[in-house]
């Protein structure tokens, strides 16, 4: 791609931008799009980095990159070989979403037998789809970005710490930590289901502050007191298919989930 | 005429999802002309089955991450219609405005970022951030404000937080909501220069004469439920909508495609615009008639031209609404949802076409089966026949094989497909 911008200097040195590539397999390109909704400091954030492979937005390509930001995932054999290609050139492989971290919504599939998948959608035309995987399950993943969707301050914000060594460290508390912080009326105290006391934060608690209820689409965080959780959600009058509807949902909780769906 | 031409563009780019183009011409024959989706499926359809009806618009909304609102309204309004939920005037208006700022920061995007590289001669819009930076940052800032009013009022820009059944979970701040009508008469004159600009792009002038489908104009241009018709002559109930998209299954193909009175149809802005033309906003017609665009064109490179129309029909009706929404009071942002068993549809017009969610529900509101068909997929069989056409008719006319290619990607783009959506 051409260089749109003039080379950083800082006291009259060039800075070094790191070459990021994005790729994607079975989503929505959301979270690729959170990158071009950030309008406000797009520009900015193109100066910083060298963009080289950005399918949904330009023309160009190439196999030259340092950092690959992988968003989707992996539902086809396919892709298993695409994202092999990808982790051998990329130096830093970060999965980009909760499809990528967690298989996403995609993995509510899994519930089901592949053959009564697809006959609901195809009825009895050939069809080529797997369990859905999310990328570590094929291939090592050196960094998550977590949410559905991603948050667009927080991917700028790793990508910058890639490019200027920082160390990325995903907050341990839960989303309730933030909720409270941000003076939100407790959704349990307005009737609705919240997975906010159990799930990484990091997100700002982005659904409780519209008055929705947590789906923890960023999956566990630390010390997760899963027990703790159904025993609240019982109190406050949730049946266990509203636990299991939510903490099923975008596949970061899933050995909960399978434990729960045994009973 | 065109000896011998192999054009082979494995996917795609500026463009949502994953397409190939394939045209093939031996000794001055077309051999080949196919557009092949190849997008992996994630059985939404699926999915859904056993889930309760409050999990069907927030899973839906995933469908796509251009137009999740458009898919999250859908959803809701299959849900509504099934539970025999009418929604309030003030949670149809703001759905409404919500939904405009949708497909104007959707248009803006496919428009700028994804379109106008091929007709400013670029890869991408990356290298006019330095050879026409007034248009970017202009783009980048309508986009900005459609975005922003997304967040103000259905929560988050993409995956909306607020919007439920019933209605919204919060209302927006009246203080923040009036701030965006200053913002938003500006994007008028921005959307004039916007038109001037286009006016000096070179439109392919390719006409093959197509059917559109879109919903039917009751009082205003439709966005959200109603009749659906074509320009065939075709008129639906809403909940008739299998018999608009009688969809199969092709082999080139993971998304179903879809045919009515011809071998394919059209939907998206030019479909809305060639059946709804004249109820669309005065200058917003304006803008149309100096474009040489009025119904029924056939063109499909005009679609184009009329997503710009439609940017400024939905920037006016929006400042509209505004004024509306801060002259009344606030009422209760949500109703009482009580689940029955029935089917529910909903149709709703999202930036590249008609949407429809279907779902069938049991007495205690759970999904027995559902059914999603998106515009994208309406739409492929024919970008097939346009493919075929153009390139039998340029091949003809002895162009070279780097323009047929260019000519190819162009009219795909123009449809503006989202791919991964129509697979879902």
């Amino acid at each position: 791609m051409n260089d749109p911008t003039p080379v950083r200097t800082y006291l009259g040195v060039p800075l070094y931008r790191p070459r990021v590539a994005f790729f994607e397999f079975s989503s929505c390109e959301g979270c690729q799009l959170q990158i071009l909704n950030n309008e406000a400091t797009l520009l900015d954030f193109l100066s910083l980095v060298e963009v080289v492979n950005f399918r949904e937005a330009m023309k160009e390509r190439s196999d030259d990159y340092e950092i690959a930001l992988v968003e989707g995932s992996i539902t086809r054999g396919d892709e298993t070989g695409r994202l092999k290609k990808i982790r051998e050139k990329a130096k830093v492989l970060v999965a980009l979403g909760s499809c990528a971290c967690f298989g996403g919504v995609n993995q509510l599939k899994n519930r089901f037998g592949l053959d009564w998948v697809k006959k609901e959608v195809y009825g009895d035309s050939p069809i080529e789809t797997e369990y859905v995987r999310p990328l570590e399950d094929i291939v090592k993943v050196d960094l998550k970005i977590f949410g559905c969707p991603v948050k667009k301050e927080e991917v700028e914000n790793i990508i910058i710490n890639i490019a200027i060594g920082k160390a990325i460290v995903h907050p341990k508390y839960p989303i309730c930590t933030e909720c409270k912080a941000n003076e939100n009326i407790c959704l349990f105290d307005l009737g609705e289901p919240c997975l906010g006391p159990i799930t990484r934060g990091g997100c700002n608690s982005w659904c409780p502050n519209s008055r929705f209820g947590c789906w923890g689409c960023r999956g566990p965080a630390e010390d997760t007191n899963i027990e703790q959780m159904k025993k609240i959600m019982k109190e406050h009058g949730f049946s266990e298919d509203t636990i299991l509807d939510r903490l099923e949902c975008f596949g970061g909780f899933s050995s909960y989930a399978q434990e729960l769906r045994k009973k | 005429m065109k000896i011998d031409c192999n054009i082979n563009v494995h996917h795609l780019t500026r463009v949502e999802g994953h397409g190939n183009i394939r045209i093939t011409i031996e000794a001055g024959q077309l051999k080949q002309a196919r557009w092949e989706v190849v997008e992996t499926p994630r059985f939404f359809e699926a999915m859904l089955v056993g889930k309760k009806w409050d999990n069907a618009p927030w899973i839906c909304g995933r469908i796509c991450g251009i137009c999740s609102i458009g898919h999250t309204l859908a959803s809701i309004r299959a849900v509504e219609n099934a539970f025999g939920i009418i929604p309030t005037v003030q949670t149809q208006k703001l759905r409404i405005l919500l939904k405009h700022m949708e497909t104007l920061q959707s248009h803006i995007l496919h428009l700028y970022f994804l379109s106008a590289p091929d007709f400013l001669n670029a890869g991408s819009v990356f290298p006019l951030i330095e050879s026409h930076p007034d248009v970017v940052i202009k783009a980048a800032g309508i986009k900005q404000l459609a975005n922003d009013i997304c967040d103000c009022v259905g929560g988050r820009r993409l995956h909306p937080t607020r919007t439920v059944v019933g209605g919204f979970t919060m209302l927006p701040d009246k203080k923040e909501l009036s701030k965006f009508k200053g913002r938003l008469e500006k994007v008028v004159s921005d959307l004039l220069l916007t038109a001037k600009l286009f006016k000096t792009f070179k439109i392919p002038d390719f006409i093959r004469e197509t059917e559109f489908v879109s919903l039917k104009a009751n009082r205003n241009y439709p966005f959200i439920g109603g009749d659906l018709i074509s320009t065939d002559g075709i008129h639906k109930k809403e909940h008739e909508y299998k018999q608009m998209t009688n969809e199969y299954i092709v082999e080139q193909s993971t998304s179903k495609w879809s045919r009515l009175s011809r071998k394919s149809f059209a939907v998206g802005a030019l479909a809305r615009i060639n059946n709804n033309f004249e109820f669309l906003d005065t200058s917003a017609m304006e803008i149309s008639l100096s474009f040489g665009l009025k119904p029924v064109n056939h063109n499909p490179y005009m679609n184009n031209i009329a997503q710009l129309v439609e940017c400024v029909h939905v920037v006016k009706e929006s400042l509209g609404l505004i004024n509306e929404l801060l002259d009344s009071e606030w009422e209760e942002p949500r109703q009482q949802v009580v689940p029955r068993s029935g089917t529910g549809v909903g149709a709703v017009e999202v930036p590249r076409g008609i949407l429809y969610h279907c779902y069938d529900f049991d007495e205690a509101g759970h999904i027995i089966k559902s059914d999603c068909v998106i515009p994208t997929s309406q739409n492929h069989a024919n970008i097939q026949h346009d493919l075929e056409e153009l390139a039998g008719r340029y091949a003809s006319e002895g162009i070279r094989d780097k323009d047929i290619e260019l000519l190819a990607e162009m009219l795909v783009r123009s449809y503006d497909p989202c791919i991964s959506c129509s697979v879902h």
